[in-house]
């Protein structure tokens, strides 16, 4: 409960700066809602009066009234809309601004999963959906209902207390009423969807498999059965749910004819008796609008938890800038005893690993899936602070330089390199935005990527799709490999630079890569293959977290052990596979 | 896009929804009869009470017409939502089907999502139309014909003006609707640019953060976001107008019925009760049509989707001439006859003849996108050349019933889907009857067991959404075993140690070899390491097919 609570303060402290804007929208709604209800109430006096035959002038205040009312009503509700929308817009634009730089300042190994990410896109517009389709109307509706009790109570308290009680229970009972139905209906469908959405998935991305093994007929089977099934559930709860909105039909004629008894035992005049009636009528009917808010808050929910949550979690830690800012150009870094653990009592996923890479050096990182490369990756570049021992970058601890400076220093290609839905110079200048073409050019031919460039119809300007959607798994890491090379940190990491390439094709690049690479910047090359690493001036043999193996390739390639293994094996495959080239 | 409020296809095509959209067109023209019945009493209520009197026939007459309607309006709602039901239901079995009928490669890339989605979540957004916005549509037929025939009655000159002014309500809409598509279309690629970008920065916020580049792209999303929110205003702005002004053509609309009225009424021309009903009445005459407006746009989404869904579903599968041929046993000679491969943009294989005799191990080499998995695509029936044929035995395959031909064969492909169910369930595809040895059998051959016993149910661990929980050699394995399983005198290995390390590599070039002793294989191979054991070697190149194997090697 007071996790909800919370979340709805945090939006509104969210909605601060607009408030004046949203309280003047909240009163332009009570304002359209009050002035129809004012029209009937209005045109029925004087319809009523009219009966009695009067002079037309005692009619002339009224028939103005009416008018004014009528179009009055109109204009609110256009100046209301946009005055609610406009101010709400604001606000998401600056949750989006707010949500993006808490994620953007969040470092540390707790990374949220792509799902996580996007459906944190779609929560931010729930904070919309609550302003708009639940405050707003919910406080209109609310101060509408006060004011026309408050109205009905001059002319007679009985028929006052008669609405008081028909609101309080549209405006209140109702819309309890309907939450807890919503809210079952939801716990109940959920799971279904959910399975159902599951069922979706294997059917389309597995199509294959189930094909190939003949087994499309038993996964339709199952699918026609949920299906069914979420069909029928929906159907029950259906009746439920509609039963809120009849009772609301019923309650507000219920309540005018009550008000219209009440009112003749009271003896309020006649013309007032249908005032009266009329406008309880339209009260309740508005009241009534509390009941949609009360549905779309509960859907609201779970997605304003959710953007509460992050935006209210405790400010990370901003890093104190260290003394020098980090430039361009040769750089050291050393590791001495890092020793990393991601959970108490787990085995550590690095153990004491020392590594000196000073300007120049070349060191090859390798080793089995899990033995803890791209953990050493993410403590190099500072993602991950070790539990123990020293990272350095020119001899001060890595973690007291500002985060935001540190990839210009180290950095480069780094697991999962997102290519993003923009042109293939927007992509690339992201590793320097103040790149020439020239530079464009050389990045792009050192990663193999130029002539495909060259062959494209628009060139540098080419959009990729979403998600590099529209470039083949290659041409992606080729594209995310030549913006490391334009990036040009001092510490150059590439994290495994060559997947989906082909072996001559990997050795190819690798090579041209490293030659682009300037003089005096150093690479560490994370890689699960063993070609290409002559020339380096050390290779470490990683093992469930630990150095095993350390040494130039003729070492080690000399001496037994896991590399040696490896390379024999690599050796004879690829040399027949060369050899058989045409 | 279908801008129709009603798709005709619907109706053809869910037959089971005729009867509740039936119901719910006869619930509208009864809700039309009591608006009429609870205005008429209602203003006999007033009539007299303004002498202070209680009619009570009239106060009891309101108080069952509004019980009338509450009851209409829960049957209404149900009977809308048991129709959304019935659709949704009715549409996601269709969807699925067509992906089973039209095969994988139909399905295969960006529409294998796009239909997930559809079938999944997208037709969710068919809730709204059909509650929301069709029994609208209904009643803004209903109710002004009934009102006109109920003020007819009592005051001809009033019905006249209420049945001259009610078009201008869609005249006027669809004047300003055609306005505000076309301005909506200008804004609609903006829109969908600057909102994808949010979403586009929020997935590659690990990239940014590696280049620096994170902090300073917090102003762009600002920026954007705020170019975003400028665009969804000038849209807004133009919709919301026109309901402005079909609310004032509404609002004048009355008071061009309401002012003689009045008059009449000063003059003694007319009683009170029938001025209070067309009072009344009037208003109720134009709401559904502008209730309709209002909610079309909120139930677009939907719309939508129903026209995705008829649409996807509604393209033929493509038909095999004539009764299916018996499937050859598969181990008989396999010959590929000038074999070529057209798609849509490229072609995957040209003039491509090979054949492969019983029990030899053919490895595939050439680079990524050449046209290898496109081979054994052909082979599978899951492509169907552009010309060519391809024959087992002397059987041309295209008269094949592609199920029967397919159980001669297993197939390992780059990446196996792993399904959201248990482990066993996973291995056993396509034979859920497989006795328990069997299975432990083809487990101990993928060398899968130790990978099994380290699962905290075994067999029985349920795996999440595609296969989540297994790493990429573990489920490479899997796959293994269900080619084990199958135990096809024909195996087809698609790449099936790419993405592994050297370790998992390792296991599962062992496992591959004992998969392919004793079969004819077909093996395309990423990596060196693959082909020690092939019998020959051929090369693929831009979809044509070079013999690697020197002369005298060749059996």
């Amino acid at each position: 409960m007071t996790g909800r609570a919370s979340a709805e303060r945090a939006v509104l402290r969210l909605a601060r700066p607009y408030l004046g804007r949203l309280v003047g929208a909240g009163l332009l709604a009570t304002a359209t809602e009050l002035a129809g209800l004012a029209l009937m109430a209005t045109a029925t006096w004087l319809l009523m009066s009219a009966a009695g035959q009067p002079p037309l002038d005692r009619l002339t205040v009224a028939i103005v009234a009416v008018r004014a009312l009528a179009i009055g009503r109109g204009v609110f509700r256009y100046t209301e809309r946009l005055a609610g929308h406009d101010a709400v817009l604001r606000m998401i634009t600056d949750v989006r601004a707010r949500v993006f730089a808490t994620l953007a300042a969040d470092r540390g190994p707790a990374r949220r999963s792509g799902d996580t990410l996007s459906r944190l896109v779609s929560d931010v517009e729930a904070v919309q959906d609550l302003l708009l389709r639940v405050l707003v109307p919910g406080a209109a509706a609310a101060l509408v209902g006060v004011l026309a009790v408050a109205g009905t109570a001059l002319v007679s308290v009985p028929a006052a207390g008669v609405l008081a009680a028909g609101l309080l229970l549209a405006g209140v009972v109702l819309p309890l009423l309907a939450t807890r139905l919503t809210r079952r209906t939801a716990d109940q469908v959920a799971p279904l969807r959910g399975a159902l959405a599951g069922d979706a998935v294997d059917l389309t991305h597995g199509a294959a498999d189930l094909a190939a093994f003949g087994a499309t007929g038993t996964a339709l089977q199952a699918a026609r059965g949920r299906t069914d099934r979420l069909a029928r559930l929906e159907r029950r709860l259906a009746a439920a749910g509609f039963a809120v909105d009849a009772a609301g039909v019923l309650l507000a004629g219920v309540t005018a004819g009550a008000v219209v008894l009440v009112a003749l035992r009271a003896g309020v005049g006649g013309v007032l008796v249908g005032v009266l009636a009329v406008g309880a009528l339209s009260a309740v009917e508005i009241a009534l609008a509390l009941v949609g808010a009360a549905r779309q808050h509960t859907l609201l929910r779970a997605g304003l938890d959710r953007v509460a949550a992050l935006l209210t979690a405790p400010a990370a830690e901003v890093t104190v800038p260290g003394g020098a800012a980090v430039g361009g150009g040769p750089h050291h870094v050393r590791l001495d005893g890092v020793t990393v653990r991601y959970r108490a009592g787990a085995a550590p996923a690095l153990a004491g690993v020392d590594l000196d890479l000073p300007a120049g050096r070349r060191v090859a990182v390798v080793g089995p899936s899990g033995a803890g490369k791209s953990t050493l990756t993410a403590v190099v570049t500072g993602t991950v602070v070790p539990d123990a021992g020293r990272v350095t970058l020119d001899g001060a601890e890595l973690s007291g330089y500002p985060a935001e400076e540190l990839p210009r220093a180290i950095g480069g290609l780094l697991a999962e390199a997102y290519v993003f839905h923009a042109t293939v110079r927007e992509n690339l200048l992201l590793g320097r935005p103040d790149a020439t073409d020239e530079e464009l050019a050389a990045a792009a031919r050192a990663a193999g990527l130029l002539d495909w460039v060259r062959d494209q119809p628009h060139g540098w300007d080419t959009v990729v799709g979403e998600e590099g959607g529209q470039l083949s798994g290659g041409q992606r890491q080729r594209l995310a490999l030549a913006r490391a090379v334009l990036a040009a940190p001092g510490v150059l990491v590439l994290d495994e630079p060559t997947e989906g390439l082909d072996p001559a094709a990997a050795d190819a690049v690798l090579a041209s890569v490293l030659d682009a690479t300037p003089a005096g910047h150093s690479v560490l090359l994370i890689s699960h293959r063993l070609s290409g690493l002559a020339g380096f001036d050390e290779i470490v043999v990683l093992d469930a977290g630990r150095v095993v193996q350390r040494g130039r390739h003729a070492d080690l390639a000399a001496s037994a052990g896991w590399y040696r293994d490896q390379w024999l094996l690599q050796e004879a495959a690829e040399r027949g596979y060369l050899a058989l080239r045409p | 896009m279908n801008r129709r409020p009603f798709d005709p296809r619907l109706l053809r095509r869910v037959p089971a929804a005729r009867r509740d959209l039936a119901v719910l067109a006869a619930l509208g023209g009864l809700t039309a009869l009591v608006i009429v019945a609870q205005a008429t009493a209602l203003a006999a209520l007033l009539a007299t009470a303004i002498d202070g009197r209680l009619d009570r026939a009239a106060l009891a007459g309101f108080l069952a017409a509004v019980a009338a309607r509450a009851a209409l309006t829960w049957a209404q709602g149900t009977v809308a939502a048991r129709a959304a039901a019935t659709v949704k239901a009715a549409l996601r079995v269709e969807l699925l089907a067509a992906v089973g009928a039209h095969g994988p490669t139909w399905v295969a890339g960006q529409r294998a999502g796009q239909l997930a989605t559809l079938a999944g979540r997208g037709l969710d957004a068919l809730d709204a139309y059909f509650t929301g916005y069709l029994p609208q549509l209904v009643l803004s037929v209903t109710v002004p014909l009934a009102v006109l025939a109920r003020v007819g009655l009592a005051d001809w000159s009033s019905a006249l003006i209420i049945a001259l002014t009610i078009p201008l309500i869609p005249v006027f809409g669809a004047l300003l609707g055609w306005q505000a598509q076309a301005a909506t279309e200008r804004q609609w690629r903006r829109l969908a640019l600057l909102g994808g970008h949010f979403l586009d920065m929020v997935a590659g916020l690990a990239t940014l953060r590696a280049f620096g580049r994170a902090r300073n792209q917090v102003e762009v999303v600002r920026r954007m976001a705020d170019g975003h929110r400028a665009a969804t205003m000038r849209t807004l702005r133009i919709a919301f107008l026109s309901a402005l002004v079909l609310e004032l053509v509404a609002t004048l609309s009355v008071a061009l019925v309401a002012v003689p009225v009045g008059i009449r009424l000063l003059g003694g021309g007319l009683t009170l009760s029938t001025a209070l009903l067309v009072l009344l009445l009037t208003p109720e005459a134009y709401l559904p049509l502008r209730a309709a407006g209002s909610r079309f746009h909120a139930s677009m989404e939907g719309l939508t989707a129903l026209d995705e869904a008829l649409t996807v579903t509604a393209a033929p599968a493509a038909a095999r001439p004539g009764p299916p041929a018996p499937a050859p046993d598969g181990r008989g000679e396999i010959r590929f006859e000038g074999v070529t491969v057209e798609y849509e943009r490229t072609t995957a294989l040209r003039d491509v003849t090979l054949t492969i005799r019983p029990g030899e191990r053919i490895a595939v080499i050439g680079p990524s996108g050449a046209g290898k998995s496109t081979l054994l695509g052909v082979l599978l029936g899951f492509v169907t050349p552009t010309s060519g044929r391809v024959t087992v035995d002397g059987v041309d395959l295209a008269g094949v019933d592609p199920d029967a031909w397919r159980r001669r064969l297993a197939w390992v492909p780059q990446r196996a889907h792993l399904f959201a169910a248990s482990l066993a369930d996973n291995i056993t595809l396509g034979a859920p009857d497989t006795p328990p040895p069997a299975l432990a059998a083809a487990v101990r051959d993928a060398a899968l067991d130790e990978v099994v016993a380290a699962l905290p149910d075994g067999l029985d661990t349920v795996l999440g959404e595609r296969g989540h929980g297994l790493s990429s050699g573990q489920r490479q394995r899997v796959a293994l075993a269900r080619a084990f399983l199958r135990d096809a005198p024909v195996v087809l290995l698609d790449e099936p140690t790419a993405r592994l390390d050297s370790a998992s590599e390792a296991v599962v070039l062992d496992a591959t070899r004992r998969l392919v002793a004793g079969r004819t294989a077909l093996l395309v191979a990423h990596r060196p390491a693959l082909l020690a054991d092939a019998d020959r070697i051929i090369r693929i190149e831009d979809g044509r097919l070079t013999e690697l194997t020197p002369a005298g090697v060749r059996p």
